[in-house]
């Protein structure tokens, strides 16, 4: 079954039709199957890879690290449920290694994003330190090149 | 200055490949978008190329014995008995050669005697190569038309009348590139019978031998009973470990045979790539598993195109082989050429007409899924614009 979740990871506007085809199943069996992973919260949703550096929006990105005392009985769920509800954290990541919580978040300007780690998540009484690190470049994301467009190289030959 | 009296009339009479046509075109054209490839788009898997740099890196830069290096050897043996159940002693029955294109080459040169009208039945539609290195060979192509209602199979009959005592091979190619074709044991029994009676010898090239769909694995002709002693085994790394600029392959074949291809093999290049040898060692013993991976992948992309072509109208057979579907365009009322060119400047898409591959290619089209899903969505999509605007007599 995973087969679909699958196509889907790498190309999730496949018509239904198409995905039934390729896993030998019937339109109705895949439809029903991805109802069923998106009831259990299995598929979270469908977006769309976009490179903003190639646009006129200023967008700026940054990873943080967050050192955090964890507490007793929640371990680390608590402050971690705390900062994911800042809507302007896209993702919080619990880590193994030098620091404990990993964030993503996205602004308009290095500023933004500096006072937001500032004014919101350095006060927060278990957040030990923080470490704001600034997306200079995207080379790759999610698999794919944000570079130069890889040419097919290939001739017709055989 | 007239070249043409330097020049060997044999070697100008022959036809450029019919591959090439549209796609010099296609590749001046913005936007236009290929199915004509014939070569995996995967990379060669990682653990293989780091194999031909560390080999580089410790300076094994010289040529190898003519006939491979024995560990090389030894592993093809190996994994020819481990996949196909084929034995073959790797002192003196293997080669490995410059690509599968040079073993077919040394096959042809070592049986033919030039000028004698000697024959090579070659079932058609089929790659390209055969019949032209053949008639450099002086030997005579006999196509032999494979049939749409047989699943582009060889039928006994039409072979049985084909055979002579002008004929000296049979080509057997199979999974098939252009159709996508495989012939399983009970398909191989018959035409083993024939080849015994008449006392011919076969080159099989089973350079697609992996990448055959279904439950049943891949048979080689070379595996029925009485049959290693009159075939000639080509298979290589191009296809099944997307190894095609490497140029690596390999010919199994009895020692007598064997001898003989070696020295041509020696006088004409002496042996196959360093590297790439390096390479194959590691190719052949530790890589099954990527090649399940890339199987895999084209299984799903081939049944995605089966489907969709067949809905447009594009009725394909069930193509069980290669990386190839062979979709008949008669519905069009085009032929292959018309239909390739209209695609091309109405949508730019590139496929290979089927004529391509000899007459009995006419009325199909040669499609490869040798790209990503959403390489071959969008080509869907415009194949199937353009059949509706044909419909509509707008193309």
């Amino acid at each position: 079954m995973e087969r679909i979740l699958g196509i889907l990871e790498q190309n999730a506007r496949l018509s239904v039709e198409d995905i039934a085809a390729m896993v030998d199943m019937t339109p109705a069996q895949v439809a029903a199957q991805i109802d069923a992973y998106l009831q259990a919260g299995v598929i979270k949703g469908y977006r769309t890879l976009i490179d903003w550096e190639k646009t006129d929006e200023q967008r700026v990105k940054a990873l943080i690290d967050l050192k955090v005392s964890p507490k007793k009985d929640h371990g680390y769920d608590e402050i971690a449920h705390r900062i994911a509800l800042f809507p302007e954290v896209e993702s919080v990541m619990l880590m193994s290694g030098g620091y404990d919580l990993s964030l993503t978040m996205a602004g308009k300007s290095f500023q933004e994003i500096a006072m937001f780690v500032a004014m919101r998540l350095a006060p927060m009484d278990d957040v030990l330190s923080t470490a704001t690190h600034f997306v200079l470049r995207t080379y790759k994301k999610h698999g794919l090149s944000y570079i130069a467009e890889q040419k097919d190289e290939r001739g017709a030959n055989c | 200055m007239d070249y043409n009296k330097f020049l060997a009339s044999e070697a100008q009479a022959i036809p450029p490949s019919g591959i090439r046509k549209f796609f010099d075109i296609a590749g001046k054209m913005e936007g236009c978008i290929s199915l004509g490839v014939g070569e995996p788009d995967f990379k060669t898997p990682w653990m293989i190329r780091d194999a031909g740099i560390k080999s580089l890196e410790r300076g094994k830069t010289w040529y190898t014995s003519n006939a491979g290096l024995p560990e090389v050897r030894r592993e093809v043996s190996n994994y020819l008995a481990r996949r196909f159940g084929l034995q073959y002693d790797p002192e003196s029955e293997i080669t490995i050669t410059m690509g599968g294109s040079e073993a077919i080459d040394l096959a042809l040169r070592a049986v033919i005697d030039p000028g004698k009208g000697q024959e090579v039945i070659i079932p058609e539609p089929a790659y390209v190569s055969y019949a032209p290195l053949c008639r450099l060979c002086g030997g005579v192509p006999v196509p032999l038309p494979l049939r749409p209602e047989n699943g582009f199979r060889p039928d006994p009959e039409d072979l049985k009348v084909r055979i002579s005592p002008k004929t000296k091979m049979l080509i057997l190619a199979f999974p098939g590139n252009p159709t996508g074709a495989v012939l399983r044991y009970e398909h191989l029994l018959p035409i083993a019978e024939l080849v015994k009676q008449a006392d011919i010898l076969v080159l099989t090239d089973e350079i697609y031998a992996e990448l055959t769909y279904g439950r049943q694995r891949h048979v080689s002709i070379a595996s029925l009973p009485g049959m290693k002693e009159r075939t000639i085994y080509i298979n290589g790394f191009s296809k099944a470990y997307a190894m095609t600029g490497w140029r690596l392959g390999y010919v199994c074949a009895p020692h007598p045979l064997l001898e003989v291809m070696v020295k041509i093999h020696q006088y004409a290049i002496i042996c196959a790539p360093t590297t790439s040898q390096y390479a194959a060692i590691v190719a052949l013993r530790d890589c099954d598993e990527s090649i399940e991976a890339m199987r895999t992948e084209y299984d799903m992309r081939r049944k995605l195109l089966v489907n969709a072509l067949n809905k447009m109208g594009l009725t394909c057979f069930d193509p069980e082989g290669a990386f190839y579907v062979f979709p008949s365009i008669r519905s069009t009322g085009l032929t292959s050429q018309q239909f390739c060119e209209k695609l091309l400047y109405s949508k730019k898409v590139a496929v290979v007409p089927g004529d391509a591959f000899g007459a009995a290619g006419e009325g199909f089209v040669r499609i490869s899924y040798s790209y990503s899903i959403a390489h071959l969505s969008e080509a869907l999509s415009r194949i199937e614009e353009f059949l509706k605007e044909l419909k509509q007599g707008k193309a």
